[in-house]
């Protein structure tokens, strides 16, 4: 079960390989002791680090499953097989995501195939897939990994940022459809997140890295907060951009 | 049909499918369905004690007919969905209290026996469990009469055993006689901590009902600063004129309700210095022999209606420990750190316990209770850690009714007779029919490790 301040007993990750949810996991385990599902690609060597560092820092119990986020069956299948486990599942986490390369989409339109695939169209299986579970469990709480390139999309980015918009905005629909079951879904909005994916980018102003990312999820869960943007100042930074003129808006650099 | 059902604290609801408990309670308990069945009073408790996630909750207000009193003997069989504010209804005006009442009215009969309820005479009186004579219990394997000396070990597994031994049908209470619904209640200003300890260590003996409201936000010489409230039933003679004619006349009205959507964060650190310090300027240093109504010295929270709205959306967490005598520095060291990190409480209150009962799960031990409701903020949660780990030193526990947040680690430290508890729990329900979100949280019951 989920305490009063949010914090599991239980942790399912789906893209268990990326850094923002090991940070979330280590983040947890620091305060509680919880059993870990890791998903990710099968044989992926950051899934399997992943699972020995929550194994070191006391995790009861740690489970590596393996899926393809470009499959939706594979994507079901993850979740279906996670929460058939002995136990209820107190937090998931919708970690998977692609960045893609914004000039190769550019150039050949099949590139941008699979960021769409992964960031929309695997997030929504596995967002319903999951929010079926909790229903039946009467409880859980669903974080996914959004980003603020979503709030406004980019001329820079604007495959990712798109794939990213269309996620957010299911997020925020699957958490009004689940209330009153029990169930909450959370959205996690970054800001630059100094990470693997963005290495060899110039860091945005505001940037933060995945621990950043992780301490805010554990404050916002503790909250009960819907909604998280990190740092909390993106917030009302994206209150002016949502307003800036195109022209503006187009001239922002990458 | 499912709804969302949270405790008094309204931290983490969970959604279950709400069904009376009637007659039949048997057969809600042998069709329990894959997520197990509960009964669940008035929510009262803070935490998550009354809710079954994705399974089945029994509401037991709906079972609340019998109120059968019995003037002889002094006693009253009641249905456990009957609440203690309309108990009192019926018992004042015929001379009778009610054996323990905790801060509140609002909470039914089964609900206080699953918590085992303390009050302000647990010094004298000890805790609702040792004024039950006999209960109905309806368990996954057969309907049973139990009692102090019928099936004991079952009788004080029920006491303090939060649902999880069975479904309370009814219970028959010894009940005290008052010749008078006013209290004669004598109140001391404490400048700090040692004053009011020492206050309760010389003279709680002498009054049948003592707390101390205690503002946790007060630092340094002022640490601990408190004001200690005592009293004793008034006899019907001496009352003064106004009272003589209908000396049990009962009246215990909710004044207001607290409005329905409050914003988070109203309760913070700052407004809760300013009403601690008015709390603590506005009572009398000291003042004997006033004459206080029952609602007023044992229910003053029950005046507001819903006054848990007032923390918002976010919530509050209570937290309550008990530390055996001797432990005094760890009482000290707690309050200096909660006032330390401003992570304050409005609603502080100290008491010193008697001895606990034979109940494995009871919570109340001799020594000193310390119970506080604050609102919650993410700090909340290492701060509560570190005291838990204090208490734990020194040999104390926290309450099982009011937490909502302890590591499940340290309850079979705090509870050392959990292993005792769990084999009667096995032996009336071996499938495991009975189930909780507080259990599922902390593994009462040793079926979820």
């Amino acid at each position: 079960m989920n305490d009063a301040l949010g914090l599991p007993q239980s942790v399912l990750v789906l893209g268990g390989g990326s850094e923002i949810a090991r940070a979330i996991v280590r983040a947890l385990l620091a305060r509680r002791p919880a059993t870990v599902i890791l998903a990710g690609r099968p044989g992926s060597p950051a899934v399997d680090q992943a699972a020995a560092e929550a194994r070191q820092l006391g995790a009861p119990a740690v489970t590596v499953l393996g899926f393809d986020a470009t499959d939706p069956p594979s994507v079901r299948g993850a979740v279906d097989e996670a929460f058939a486990g002995s136990g209820d599942i107190d937090l998931v986490v919708v970690a998977f995501g692609l960045l893609g390369d914004q000039e190769a989409a550019e150039k050949d339109p099949l590139a941008a195939v699979d960021v769409a695939a992964v960031n929309y169209t695997g997030a929504v299986v596995a967002g319903l897939a999951v929010a079926a579970h909790l229903r039946e469990q009467g409880h859980g709480t669903l974080v996914a990994l959004s980003t603020v390139a979503g709030e406004r999309v980019r001329r820079a980015n604007f495959v990712y940022g798109s794939s990213k918009a269309g996620m957010d905005g299911f997020y925020q629909g699957l958490g009004d459809a689940l209330a009153e079951t029990g169930a909450r879904v959370v959205i996690v909005r970054p800001g630059f997140v100094r990470t693997r994916m963005t290495a060899g980018m110039k860091p945005a102003p505001l940037a933060t890295d995945a621990d950043g990312v992780a301490a805010a999820v554990v404050t916002g869960l503790a909250k009960g907060s819907s909604v998280i943007w990190v740092p909390a100042a993106l917030r009302w930074v994206f209150v002016g951009f949502r307003h800036l003129p195109r022209a503006l808006w187009r001239r922002i650099p990458g | 049909m499912s709804r969302l059902l949270a405790g008094w604290g309204r931290t983490a609801p969970t959604a279950a499918r709400v069904v009376p408990l009637g007659d039949d309670a048997g057969a809600a308990l042998a069709h329990p369905g894959p997520r197990g069945t509960l009964a669940r009073g008035l929510g009262r408790s803070y935490g998550d004690a009354a809710q079954n996630a994705g399974g089945t909750v029994l509401d037991a207000t709906a079972h609340d007919e019998l109120i059968d009193i019995d003037p002889e003997a002094g006693t009253v069989r009641v249905d456990a969905g009957v609440s203690l504010d309309r108990l009192l209804r019926r018992l004042v005006p015929l001379g009778f209290f009610v054996p323990v009442t905790p801060g509140t009215r609002f909470v039914t009969v089964g609900g206080a026996v699953a918590a085992d309820v303390h009050g302000k005479n647990h010094h004298h009186d000890g805790s609702l469990a040792n004024h039950v004579r006999e209960m109905t219990l309806a368990t996954p394997t057969g309907t049973v009469t139990v009692g102090p000396a019928r099936d004991p070990d079952l009788f004080w597994a029920t006491a303090g055993g939060m649902g999880l031994t069975g479904v309370l049908l009814d219970a028959t209470l010894a009940l005290p006689r008052i010749e008078s619904s006013l209290l004669r209640v004598d109140t001391d200003r404490a400048t700090d901590l040692d004053a009011v300890m020492a206050l309760m260590d010389e003279g709680d003996h002498r009054y049948h009902y003592s707390v101390a409201w205690i503002d946790c936000l007060a630092r340094g010489r002022h640490l601990g600063r408190s004001v200690l409230t005592r009293g004793d039933f008034a006899a019907a003679s001496g009352l003064p004129a106004k009272h003589r004619d209908h000396p049990l006349a009962y009246d215990a009205a909710v004044r207001i309700e607290a409005p329905p959507v409050f914003p988070s964060g109203l309760v913070n650190v700052w407004t809760m210095r300013v009403f601690n310090e008015a709390v603590y300027r506005t009572a009398p240093v000291r003042r004997r022999d006033e004459l206080q109504p029952i609602a007023r010295f044992f229910h003053p929270l029950d005046f507001v209606g819903g006054w848990n709205r007032l923390y918002g959306r976010r919530g509050f967490l209570q937290w309550q420990c008990v530390l055996p005598f001797g432990a005094e520095d760890t009482l000290r060291s707690s309050i200096e750190g909660l006032s330390g990190a401003g992570v304050g409480s409005v609603l502080a209150v100290l008491k010193r316990f008697g001895p606990g009962n034979p109940a494995p799960l009871s919570f109340p031990a001799a020594g000193w209770t310390l119970a506080l409701d604050m609102p919650v903020v993410p700090a909340l949660g290492p701060l509560l850690d570190g005291l838990d780990e204090a208490v734990v030193g020194a040999g104390g526990r926290v309450y099982l009714a009011k937490d909502s947040r302890v590591s499940r680690r340290l309850i079979p430290v705090m509870y050392p007779r959990l292993p005792e508890w769990r084999t009667v729990r096995d032996r009336v329900d071996p499938e495991g029919v009975l189930v909780s979100d507080l259990d599922r949280r902390l593994d009462l019951s040793g079926r979820w490790a």
